[in-house]
Order: structure tokens, then sequence, then C-alpha cells
């Protein structure tokens, strides 16, 4: 099967495999930037008082939920332009992944705030604090030691959420996989070295994964 | 225009239930084929010999680490160099049951060992063999903490399945794709589509949520 792989053909696209391995990484990172963004806003509403604002932030993240992130993708590939919204794919991309993971991101906001006992917050309030001042030294900083763990994970599931945005032509790693499989017929080494790269990204974040655990269990021990 | 296309989506409804009905199709037989390779990888990952362990676990990181679009280009192009000739229904249905039994192996070993060993220590002593041990004290205790995020699991494998149209089965996703290029309304067509999916995940991601809860119970109970 892979006795005649063609590393040089490899080595011929590695420009475009590195060009390609940005492109993934900076879209990874530009949706991560607002998909915290995003949840932190959709958690914050769907903790409110007010029911109605509640119930919005629920549907949101229920609707996200419980449909693929590829219909999503399409909804707003398709969907933008017949109500007049012309933009380059790479901004319809960033939208889908954005508003995809910061329904996820909302869910584990909210189970690391929701995990911290009601009693530390009663003694915040019994010993003044103001509701920001609670969030900010007692509720924030636990649930980020928290959840530190599931958002890199959810990071993890962005950033191959990512090789989706192949399909509405957007040029990153499985782009540049597709297109030695059909300019040279190769899909082995096309896929496989794509499959790579990706792998690099995933090791790296599962070291920083536990990297980081080990750290802030060791800040909260002292 | 908008009730003309109305009307035009709602005669193409067979179109969609055709296809809704090979999401099940795609899925459900994963979801057969990825529980049962899952258990039967998670039990040889919790209980089996070191060597054995390792490869799963590589194997397991290898899928975790590498996006699932990536995984069925992979298995649908280059499985035919080396002589295996896959229709797009088989290849599908093959990486998304690999998908699924590798998600699963991790539910699986991580609820094996998390029963106490003090179980396993008492059921050795009383003189039951190894499958035994397993069959009436170990996978028992363990299914409840298997059985909320599998069911998880299985909600995503329904929206995983969206990603095989990409090779061409014609599922829910593919309808509407193919649908939007006669009907260019895509808010309206990916709307149908989000529906339809919602349809499937929702009720199963409530019924997670409600097997989470009772389980919680019980365990607190004992």
């Amino acid at each position: 099967m892979l006795e005649d792989f063609n590393f040089r053909v490899i080595l011929e696209y590695m420009p475009l495999y590195l060009q390609c391995f940005l492109a993934t990484i900076w879209l990874s990172a530009a949706s991560l930037l607002g998909a915290i963004l995003v949840g932190t806003i959709a958690c914050a509403m769907r903790l409110s008082q007010s029911r109605a604002i509640s119930r919005i932030a629920g549907i949101y993240i229920e609707s996200i939920r419980s449909t693929p992130l590829l219909a999503q993708l399409y909804f707003f590939y398709f969907g933008l332009p017949s109500l007049g919204l012309m933009l380059p794919e790479w901004v319809t991309g960033i939208i889908a992944l954005t508003l995809n993971s910061g329904a996820y991101y909302a869910e584990i906001i909210r189970a690391g705030i929701q995990a911290i006992p009601f009693g530390q917050i009663e003694a915040g309030i019994s010993s003044g604090l103001s509701y920001f001042q609670r969030m900010r030294f007692i509720i924030l900083p636990q649930a980020l030691g928290m959840t530190i763990r599931p958002m890199l994970g959810q990071a993890i599931v962005l950033v191959k959420d990512s090789s989706l945005l192949s399909l509405i032509s957007i040029v990153e790693l499985t782009r540049a996989g597709q297109l030695l499989t059909s300019d040279r017929f190769m899909p082995a080494e096309g896929f496989l070295t794509t499959a790579a790269f990706y792998l690099i990204i995933y090791y790296m974040l599962k070291g920083f994964s536990s990297w980081s655990e080990k750290r802030l269990i060791f800040r909260e021990a002292h | 225009m908008w009730g003309f296309y109305f009307n035009e989506l709602m005669r193409s409804l067979p179109f969609f239930y055709k296809g809704l009905w090979m999401t099940v199709a795609v899925s459900g037989l994963s979801l057969i084929a990825g529980t049962i390779i899952g258990f039967i990888w998670g039990i040889m990952r919790a209980s089996g010999s070191k060597i054995l362990r390792s490869i799963i676990g590589a194997w397991v990181d290898l899928i975790r680490g590498t996006p699932f679009l990536v995984q069925v280009f992979i298995i649908f192009f280059i499985l035919p160099s080396a002589g295996i000739e896959l229709e797009a229904f088989p290849a599908a249905v093959i990486a998304l049951s690999n998908l699924a039994a590798c998600f699963i192996c991790e539910i699986v070993a991580g609820g094996i060992l998390a029963v106490p060993s003090g179980q396993r220590e008492a059921a050795t002593a009383s003189g039951l063999s190894a499958y035994h041990q397993l069959r009436y004290i170990i996978l028992p205790q363990a299914l409840r903490t298997i059985l909320p995020p599998l069911v998880g699991q299985f909600v995503l494998i329904v929206k995983d399945s969206s990603v095989v149209s990409a090779i061409g089965v014609v599922d829910i996703t593919r309808v509407g794709w193919l649908t939007v290029q006669r009907i260019p309304e895509g808010l309206m067509v990916f709307g149908l589509v989000g529906i339809l999916y919602f349809v499937i995940c929702y009720p199963l991601i409530n019924f997670s949520n409600f097997l989470e809860r009772r389980m919680t119970v019980v365990s607190t109970r004992l």
C-alpha cells in the first residue's frame, strides 16, 4: 500500500503545507478567542435572574449543541448571501466556528461556576464584597482552575473542527491534502501529511493541558 | 419569493426524509459496531496486558488527534490503493464506527477504573473467575458511570455523521447541500436541515442529562 510512498512530493509541497498549517492555526486561534468571549457572555446570560434573557441563551446553546457544525457552517455559507451579506469565506468560517464553540464554552464555564460551593458565595456576601468583587476574587479564580482542562479539550475539538472549513473552499490543512490529491492523484501522501500536522497541534495542546493542570493544582495547594 | 421557495422546499420533503433515513442508518450502524468494539477495547485498556494497553492508547490518541474529515478521506481515498475498493456508504460506516469505538473505549475504561479496587479483590478472594468478576461485579457497577456519557457520545456520533456527506453519502446535510443549489434560500434549507438533526439529538441530550441526574442520586444514596 505504502511501498511507493513519495516523500519527494511531500517535500515539494512542504511550503504549501506550512502556509496551510499557519492558516489552520490562525483561523482556530481567532475562533477560539471569539468563542471564549461569546461563551462568557452566553453563560452570564444563562445564569441571569431574568427568565427571558436566560431563555434566549438557553435556546442558543441547545440549538447549537443539537445540530452538527457542518450544517451550521452551510447555514451561514448559503444563508448569509440570501440576506444580502456577502462575506469572504474565511469570515463565514470564523463566524460559524465561533458561534459553535461558544455554546460549548458557555456550558464549560457554567459548570465551573456552579461547582463552587454556595457557602463561599454567602461568605463573600457577608464579608461585604460586591458582585464583581466576588466574581473577581472568589468565583473566577477557582472556576478557571477547574475548567482549564475541559477548555483546552474544547480547543482541541475546535482545531479539528476547523478542517470542515475546507468544504467551503478555505485553504487550510485539509484543503492542502485535497489539493495534493487532485493535482497529483496522491491521496496517501496528501492526507497522511495533513494528519501529521494536526497531530502536532493535538500533542502540543494535550501536553499543555496536563502541564497546566499540574501547575494550577500546585498553586491551589499553597 | 419566500413563499414560492417555501412551497418548493415542501415539495422536496420526501428527499429530506430519505436523507434523514440515511443519517439514521449510518449513525445507527456505527453506534452498534462502535459500542461493541468500544466495550471490548475499553475492557482490554482497563485490564489487559501492558503492550495491549499502550497499543490501544496510541490508536485512540491518533484518532482523537486528527479531524474526522481527514479520517474519512484517508479511508475513502487511500484504502483503494491498497486494493480495498469501498463504496461511500461502507467507508462512512467504517470511519464512524472506528471513531465511536475510540471514544467509547475511553469512557468504558474510565468507568471500570472508577470501581473501587476492593471490589475486585473481594471477588478474587471469593474465587470468581476473571470473566465472572467482570460480568457480575465490575461491569454492573461501572455501567452507572459509563451510561450517561455513553448516551452523550451517541449525540456526537449523529452529529459527526454529517461529515460523511463530504464523500457523497446522501445524508441530511448532503440533501440540504443539493437542495440549496436549486432553492437558493440557505437560511430556509439549512434551517430545515438543522430542525431534522435537532429532532434526533435533542431528546438524546435530555436522556443523557436525565441518566446523569438519576445515576448520581443512586450513587450518593449508597
